[in-house]
């Protein structure tokens, strides 16, 4: 039976059990992460946003969720360009931001900063 | 002029002979070390160009005019090129002239390798007349050595006050600099000690015949003559012993360089081959600190290009990636630097090497096809979608010329793949240009015109688009102008010109800018210009610096600019633009804004 509109999954997330490492390593190379206030001038201005949806909020957002494959889907078309960082009201080094995540993302915490 | 000591040999030249063998024996191991780095293509390049005629001449007349004569220094700093000519050359001529000495008088002689250093010791004035040639050499040998010493006395006040030199900040030595730099400083004078202790049996010119005399008047005995023969040894040994360890190595090092750089060698790697002979080459001159933007804060100044050699050498890999970050690429130490030292591309090899746990890939993207059917198609780019008033202006001037255009990135595009490369991610870029090539060919434009300097680089020099002719508006504009195509009415404002790193030090564009300013307005020159421009502090080169710490860069570059009070300030970046108007007391426009508001219908 078609009813022309279906249910979308839960998108419930259990801040207790989500695993937020990521975010905390992330967090200590790049303390500036926590001054974000979502105000989402980084996800206006992206150059990648029509092609993966990359918005730098959403990125931080999800980490603080856990949801890293998100992030990581969005983050695969960034391409530097820097727009974010031009109008990020307090001042984030969003780009750096982004490549210390590249660096970090699906390695394992002691090999940090190699 | 006849042999004095029956052997030729004195134990003295021990020290000497040990220091020739060492620093010869360490020179060869750079050499091959450095032959070895480089890439199979490249060694064949670099030693193919060793046996052609043309390149082998030019790197015959620059090491002459680099290493031994300093012109680039001179042009810079002519005390500073004076103190070191003096000494290069010098020392240089001395060496020739010891060796023509013992050519002419002593030829027998000819295979001890000392004999040239040491000549006035092993030697005596002969029976009969002085010949005119011994004479003619002892002058010259006096004359050289009096031209180094002064040198060494110029390098001694250098050291105690460098602003004399106008230089605000060098480096400091290290330990070992300073046992090489001290026994540097006590070669000459010890020689001329030496020599002028034994002035009377070897005979002398100008300098140490009257020296002689006047020891001897206080002085009656022959003591002091071998201590100080013994001394000249040592101090020679010591400085070839620690030469390899020291900024002294630029001396070996630079004849390797100059012809590796001739043969049109580019860096492919942060520490091997061609990069090693480069910062080998580094004498510490310190001119990339004052030059450097980030070095308003004192905080930068070991992020420099000499401290990026520095650390290259002692292996020091935790600051090598500091400093290889922070820098803003804008280009002005390698400008400045007399080896022409690439710090920002050693820098850019530095980011290349790491490894990403996440690595980007684009080829999945379909962005909108470049609009058909017009010759000229305008690349906005990133930065100019962030200053939407230069792209307005660019395009109300390409109206006024009646041009058949169309934009290219109306509703966003792929970046331009430039901030990718200096990040040192090359496998990203050419997935970007590669992209923006398919689309920008597909168009069927014939020129792809660019307002943003840092887009227009690259697109000049990594895509591969025949046929279709990048232009920077800056260089377009200024044919409109010419050609008739509009028609611009002077005003009376004072501008003054910004060169972006990119377009001037990056693409040699100084003259078209300031030409259609000379036709806006009225132009104001500050300095420093054009190469030696200061970068606006915001650049993309940059991955560390943040805005908090780029803010004092920024307002040094504004400081300097409007020294001659101009109305305004005027470049050709909208990065530039964007990093200036955040504290500027004055309007900051873009070439397309002033013009757009000068010009009509041609
Ligand atoms: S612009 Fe800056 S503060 Fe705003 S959401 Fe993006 S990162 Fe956070
Ligand atoms: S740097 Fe990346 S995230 Fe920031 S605007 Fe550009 S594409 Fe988007
Ligand atoms: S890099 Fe160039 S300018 Fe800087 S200290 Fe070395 S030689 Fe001098
Ligand atoms: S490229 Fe510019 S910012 Fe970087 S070290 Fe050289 S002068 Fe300084
Ligand atoms: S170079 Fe700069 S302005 Fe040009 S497209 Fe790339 S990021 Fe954008």
């Amino acid at each position: 039976m078609e009813f022309g509109f279906k249910l979308s999954p839960s998108s419930a997330v259990n801040l207790d059990q989500v695993d937020l490492s990521l975010y905390e390593r992330l967090a200590a190379i790049e303390p500036d992460l926590r001054i974000c206030m979502a105000c989402g001038s980084c996800s206006a201005t992206c150059t990648a946003a029509p092609f993966t949806g990359m918005s730098v909020r959403k990125v931080i957002l999800d980490l603080q969720r856990g949801k890293e494959k998100e992030a990581a889907k969005m983050l695969s078309g960034c391409m530097l360009c820097g727009k974010c960082t031009m109008v990020c009201p307090r001042g984030i080094n969003t780009r750096h931001l982004i490549l210390s995540l590249c660096r970090i993302y699906g390695t394992k915490a002691k090999e940090e900063g190699k | 002029m006849i042999d004095r000591v029956a052997s030729g040999f004195h134990p003295f030249v021990l020290p000497f002979l040990f220091g020739m063998i060492f620093v010869l024996g360490y020179c060869l191991y750079g050499i091959v070390k450095i032959l070895l780095q480089l890439s199979h293509e490249d060694r064949r390049r670099f030693l193919l160009s060793l046996i052609n005629p043309v390149t082998a001449w030019k790197n015959i007349k620059d090491i002459f005019l680099n290493c031994l004569l300093h012109v680039k220094l001179w042009k810079r700093n002519p005390v500073l090129g004076y103190m070191h000519s003096s000494i290069a050359f010098g020392w240089f001529m001395l060496i020739v002239l010891g060796h023509i000495e013992v050519m002419l008088f002593v030829p027998h002689r000819m295979r001890q390798v000392w004999y040239p250093i040491f000549f006035n010791y092993f030697v005596a004035e002969g029976p009969g007349p002085a010949t005119v040639q011994g004479a003619l050499l002892f002058t010259l040998m006096d004359f050289f050595l009096l031209v180094v010493l002064s040198g060494i006395a110029l390098a001694m006040i250098k050291r105690v006050r460098s602003r004399i030199f106008g230089m605000r900040r060098t480096t400091r030595p290290s330990f070992l600099d300073r046992v090489g730099l001290y026994s540097l400083w006590a070669i000459f004078p010890l020689r001329l000690l030496a020599e002028g202790f034994t002035a009377h049996i070897s005979g002398g010119g100008f300098l140490i015949t009257p020296l002689n005399w006047v020891f001897r008047q206080f002085l009656g005995d022959q003591l002091h003559m071998l201590p100080t023969w013994w001394a000249y040894s040592i101090a020679l040994c010591i400085f070839m012993c620690v030469l390899p360890f020291t900024r002294y190595m630029h001396i070996p090092a630079e004849m390797m360089l100059i012809p590796m750089r001739n043969a049109g060698l580019k860096i492919k790697h942060a520490r091997r081959g061609f990069t090693r002979a480069m910062v080998w080459s580094c004498p510490n001159c310190g001119v990339c600190i004052d030059a450097c933007p980030m070095s308003v804060k004192k905080i930068n100044l070991k992020d420099t290009t000499v401290y990026l050699n520095r650390n290259i050498r002692r292996g020091n890999e935790e600051r090598i990636e500091q400093i290889s970050d922070k820098c803003l690429l804008c280009g002005k130490c390698r400008e400045v630097c007399q080896i022409g030292l690439d710090g920002p591309s050693i820098r850019i090899a530095q980011r290349a090497m790491r490894s990403y746990g996440l690595n980007q890939d684009y080829t999945s993207f379909r962005p909108a096809p470049a609009p058909a059917g017009h010759k000229l198609l305008y690349f906005a780019g990133c930065m100019t979608q962030l200053t939407p008033r230069i792209s307005k202006a660019v395009g109300s001037v390409l109206d006024k010329a009646g041009l058949d255009w169309e934009i290219m990135d109306k509703d966003g595009g792929l970046c331009c793949g430039r901030p990718l490369m200096t990040a040192g991610r090359f496998v990203q870029a050419k997935q970007l240009i590669r992209q923006n090539s398919e689309l920008i060919r597909a168009s069927g434009c014939d020129t792809l015109l660019l307002s943003c300097p840092i887009c227009y680089k690259i697109f000049k020099e990594r895509y591969k688009l025949e046929g279709v002719r990048v232009v920077h508006t800056a260089e377009f504009f200024e044919e409109l102008i010419q050609t008739g195509a509009l028609h611009v009415e002077k005003g009376d404002i004072r501008y003054v010109f910004h060169d972006p790193c990119e377009l001037g030090r990056g693409s040699g564009i100084y003259e078209q800018p300031r030409r259609i300013l000379g036709r806006a307005g009225y132009l104001v020159e500050s300095e420093p210009n054009r190469a030696e421009s200061i970068c606006c502090g915001g650049s993309l080169g940059s991955l560390t610096l943040g805005f908090a710490q780029r803010e004092d860069m920024t307002r040094n570059a504004l400081k300097h600019l409007t020294e001659g009070g101009p109305d305004a300030i005027a470049t050709a970046c909208p990065l530039c633009l964007a990093t200036f108007s955040r504290y500027a007391d004055r309007a900051v426009q873009d070439i397309a804004e002033i013009l757009d508001r000068v010009s009509s219908k041609g």
